[in-house]
């Protein structure tokens, strides 16, 4: 049974498809993605589409699944790579993937992460420090 | 007028089917020269097809031709099943109308992908789709 690997690196896990989805795949890959978010807190997955050609509805639907199951764990999904072809294709047939955050290699992918969860962050200093304002 | 060229049948009973289709169906496209773009777009047509007969019909057979229609070449698909039958095209054809549990983009997704749709269903008995991707359209 073919797995896709998925690599934690620091805050983040990182996450590179290699092979042709097919079905049985891309939910596996949903559901361990998912767990490891849970598991290792993450707060950012990376997800690298530069070699997969196709993308179909099924495919489509699960990367957007994959970004709002993240979401409700408190992780942000960046999706990287997408080939010119792959993305001609997936607007004609109605799927532009809302919600999904996109970037157009690893790199920007990373710095887009890092700087969603900055931002995060200091909305959340703010809220404490309101909190404790109150509190005094 | 359209030319049938070659002709290669292949049955979609399994996963591993559906990807060796999907290799068949690539090679034909690459040896008409058809680009990348058209590539993908015909690849992603016959994935949801094929998915479509997979889950509604169990599987079922899937014919590869190469067409010509003058100085145009193209890839010709036909997938049909002995699945239940769409008792309402008009209604699948549409965006949005799914009665599994998906998006509903399948068959006017496909339609929008290819350049002749053509589908064919009856209650009970099957349903056919035709397809067909100039190599340039």
């Amino acid at each position: 049974m073919d797995k896709i690997p998925i690599l934690r690196m620091g805050a983040f896990l990182l996450v590179t498809i290699q092979v042709d989805l097919y079905d049985r795949l891309a939910l596996n890959l949903e559901a361990d993605l998912v767990k490891m978010v849970n598991k290792t807190n993450a707060k950012g997955v990376l997800i690298d589409i530069s070699a997969v050609s196709i993308v179909d509805s099924f495919m489509g639907r699960i990367i957007g699944n994959i970004a709002s199951m993240s979401k409700i764990l408190d992780a942000e999904t960046v999706v990287v790579g997408m080939q010119p072809a792959v993305a001609i294709t997936l607007i004609e047939l109605g799927l532009p993937l809302k919600g999904v955050h996109t970037a157009l290699d690893m790199e920007k992918g990373m710095n887009m992460l890092k700087s969603m969860i900055d931002s995060n962050e200091e909305d959340t200093d703010e809220d404490q420090t309101d909190y404790d304002l109150i509190a005094e | 007028m359209i030319l049938s060229l070659s002709k290669d049948t292949i049955q979609v009973l399994k996963e591993q089917d559906v990807v060796f289709l999907k290799n068949r169906v690539k090679e034909t496209a690459v040896k008409i020269k058809m680009g990348l773009v058209n590539q993908t777009r015909l690849l992603t047509a016959c994935s949801e097809l094929v998915r479509n007969m997979m889950r509604y019909a169990d599987g079922g057979v899937c014919i590869i031709e190469v067409v010509s229609s003058g100085r145009n070449n193209g890839v010709r698909l036909t997938f049909s099943d002995r699945g239940p039958g769409i008792p309402d095209i008009a209604a699948a054809m549409r965006d949005g109308f799914s009665t599994g549990k998906s998006l509903g983009l399948g068959l006017p997704g496909t339609k929008r992908l290819v350049n002749e749709f053509d589908i064919k269903s009856k209650m009970g008995e099957g349903t056919v789709v035709t397809i067909v991707k100039w190599a340039n359209g």
